[in-house]
């Protein structure tokens, strides 16, 4: 601690450069932060789902339905411990496509089988006494301004009502907590199956996919071959896997997020580590007298490589810290703008890894100059 | 002179540097004995091993050949790590272009050498302040080197090379940058360390009124020691 003034001021000995430097790792940073925030939230889903809860839907297409009728069979299948389903309802809200999921379920058999979806008895209890009573995340209605006993239309572009109109209006009857997944999963509707099931005009009988529920993560390989041996050569073939593998590849839908933010993030690391090494080596070159001078002082070859080493480390964490807090204000800032989207903060997680980003990039880029500066003769230094 | 007595005793001193292909002798066997309380000036034409010499004596660099004693101790058989620590313990360095750090004010440059010692921040800043005020700089402890006068910024690196309190202050060249006036002050408060503070002082100088101030003159030239006048 006591040679931190000396590295600190070592470190802004040319001001102007040092300044320029820190603003490029500070860019960096919140292009990091915030890319990581979005590949978080492409890919929270596959973060929070269930290692033994299964997804099963149509073989060729997730947009093929599936009877209902299969919910009894896929029960019987050793390992099931519980099926529920639900369907992709889609909508608009206000002339705009709901920038939330909407699904209708049947509300005991769905949050058994989905117990991070907090609800509370009285909420539960309403939603069953109303037949057009939905459930909506607690994000969700303070994000709409949604609370208990309004009515909330859809229209919907999917499924018509029996007498033709598009508008399924629904009373908010209650919130759910998502204890796992609070970037998507609080940004969604539920409503019930029977009455969706009764008013739409087609498709009775079926729904869009099954949640099962198995005894045992390690036999999900083998229930979900089990289930599709069930269907195989029937008119509704399915496929089974398990979520996490869904929702990684309904991710993928939108291109592999994962890859594109790590070739961004990779280009613009590679021109920091270029950049800062530069500033890093030109600023030694200029300083071998005065690390001449501290080594004639007393101090040793080894205090010599750390000052430089670690005024490098700083120059990358100071940059890392500051880029990744204007991230995190960045995105708060765009709150309202980015929580349909799922981004709803810079994780912890996102943090730490841009520190140990930082904390490699400052070892990469200080570690030539500090031998160097370790393995100079006081006699020629003192001359250069 | 014995060896036991002496602060610096130096026997058949040889420093040879390899140029390419070339060996280069500089010093060729050198003798020297610098007593406690002396004030050697170093001269000689350019090129005769003075600088070399000095910094041999100062630990910065090791002979070729021969044997340096500093206190009963010998240094030029130290390791690299152990004579690092003994120059901080027991040599000031003063040099012809001060090599203050830029960045830092006259008080932290001269902290700079407490910085390996036990000592608390307060005492460091105490220690320092006290160097610069017997160095007359009290004043200006705030200020960096780009602010202060060629003289001042060698008076600061005198505080900085006595605020560890070091038998010997190994100087090279102090006044060769500075006007007859600033050289005259900076003399006289190297004589004043060396008379009222007891400090052993050897010099490098071309300057035959520098030479004036140091209680005798050892010639060098061409790497040989040819004359020591009182």
């Amino acid at each position: 601690m006591k040679y931190f003034s000396l590295i600190w001021a070592s470190l802004f000995r040319r001001k102007t450069r040092t300044i320029l430097t820190l603003l490029s790792i500070i860019v960096a940073f919140m292009l990091f932060g915030l890319l990581q925030a979005v590949n978080q939230a492409f890919n929270g889903g596959a973060d929070s789902a269930d290692a033994d809860r299964l997804i099963t839907n149509s073989r060729y297409s997730i947009i093929d339905m599936l009877p209902v009728a299969y919910q009894r069979q896929i029960e019987s299948v050793p390992g099931v411990k519980a099926v529920a389903f639900a369907s992709w309802f889609g909508g608009s809200y206000q002339d705009k496509p709901a920038q939330f999921a909407v699904f209708p379920v049947v509300p005991d058999e769905y949050l058994k089988i989905a117990p991070e979806l907090q609800v509370s008895p009285q909420t539960l209890a309403a939603w069953k006494a109303d037949r057009t009573g939905a459930v909506v995340g607690e994000a969700l209605a303070k994000r709409m301004h949604w609370k208990v006993g309004d009515k909330v239309p859809l229209q919907a572009d999917i499924w018509p009502q029996k007498d033709g109109s598009l508008t399924w209006t629904f009373d908010i009857v209650g919130t759910f907590h998502n204890t796992k997944d609070k970037a998507n999963g609080d940004s969604a509707l539920l409503f019930r199956y029977d009455y969706f099931d009764e008013a739409r005009q087609y498709g009775q009988g079926t729904i869009g996919w099954f949640l099962v529920k198995i005894d045992d993560r390690r036999h999900a390989g083998s229930v979900g071959k089990a289930i599709d041996a069930l269907f195989a050569n029937s008119d509704h073939e399915t496929k089974t896997q398990t979520e996490q593998v869904f929702a990684q590849g309904f991710a993928k839908q939108f291109g592999d997020i994962a890859l594109i933010v790590s070739a961004i993030l990779g280009a613009v690391f590679f021109a920091i580590l270029v950049l800062t090494g530069n500033t890093m080596s030109q600023a030694l070159r200029e300083r071998i007298p005065e690390l001449g001078i501290l080594k004639t002082l007393g101090f040793s070859n080894r205090a010599v490589w750390w000052l430089v080493l670690l005024e490098s480390l700083l120059l990358a964490i100071l940059g890392a810290v500051l880029g990744l807090l204007l991230a995190v204000f960045a995105i708060g800032a765009m709150k309202s703008m980015l929580t349909g989207f799922g981004i709803t903060e810079v994780g912890w997680r996102v943090v730490a890894e841009g520190l140990f980003f930082a904390c490699l990039l400052g070892l990469l880029v200080g570690f030539a100059p500090a031998l160097q500066a370790m393995r100079l003769k006081i006699v020629d230094a003192l001359k250069a | 002179m014995d060896a036991l007595v002496s602060l610096v005793s130096i026997r058949n001193l040889v420093k040879t540097y390899q140029r390419g292909p070339e060996k280069i002798e500089v010093l060729h066997g050198i003798d020297l004995d610098i007593p406690r309380g002396d004030f050697v000036c170093l001269m000689g034409p350019s090129g005769s091993g003075k600088t070399t010499l000095l910094n041999l004596i100062g630990g910065l660099d090791s002979p070729t050949s021969g044997q340096i004693d500093f206190d009963g101790k010998r240094i030029d058989q130290m390791s690299s790590s152990k004579l690092t620590q003994w120059r901080a313990n027991h040599i000031g360095f003063i040099f012809q272009s001060y090599n203050l750090l830029p960045m830092l004010s006259a008080l932290k440059n001269v902290e700079l050498p407490l910085l390996l010692t036990k000592l608390t921040a307060a005492q460091r800043r105490h220690n320092a302040e006290i160097a610069l005020q017997l160095v007359g700089l009290k004043d200006r402890i705030k200020h960096k080197p780009s602010e202060l006068s060629g003289g001042q910024q060698q008076r600061v690196a005198i505080a900085r090379a006595i605020v560890s309190d070091p038998q010997l202050l190994v100087c090279d060249e102090p006044t060769g940058d500075l006007d007859r006036k600033s050289a005259d002050e900076i003399l006289s408060l190297l004589t004043q360390l060396n008379q009222e503070h007891g400090k052993s002082i050897i010099m490098v100088t071309h300057d035959p009124k520098a030479a004036e101030y140091a209680k005798r003159i050892v010639r060098l030239d061409k790497g040989t020691l040819v004359a020591a006048s009182a």
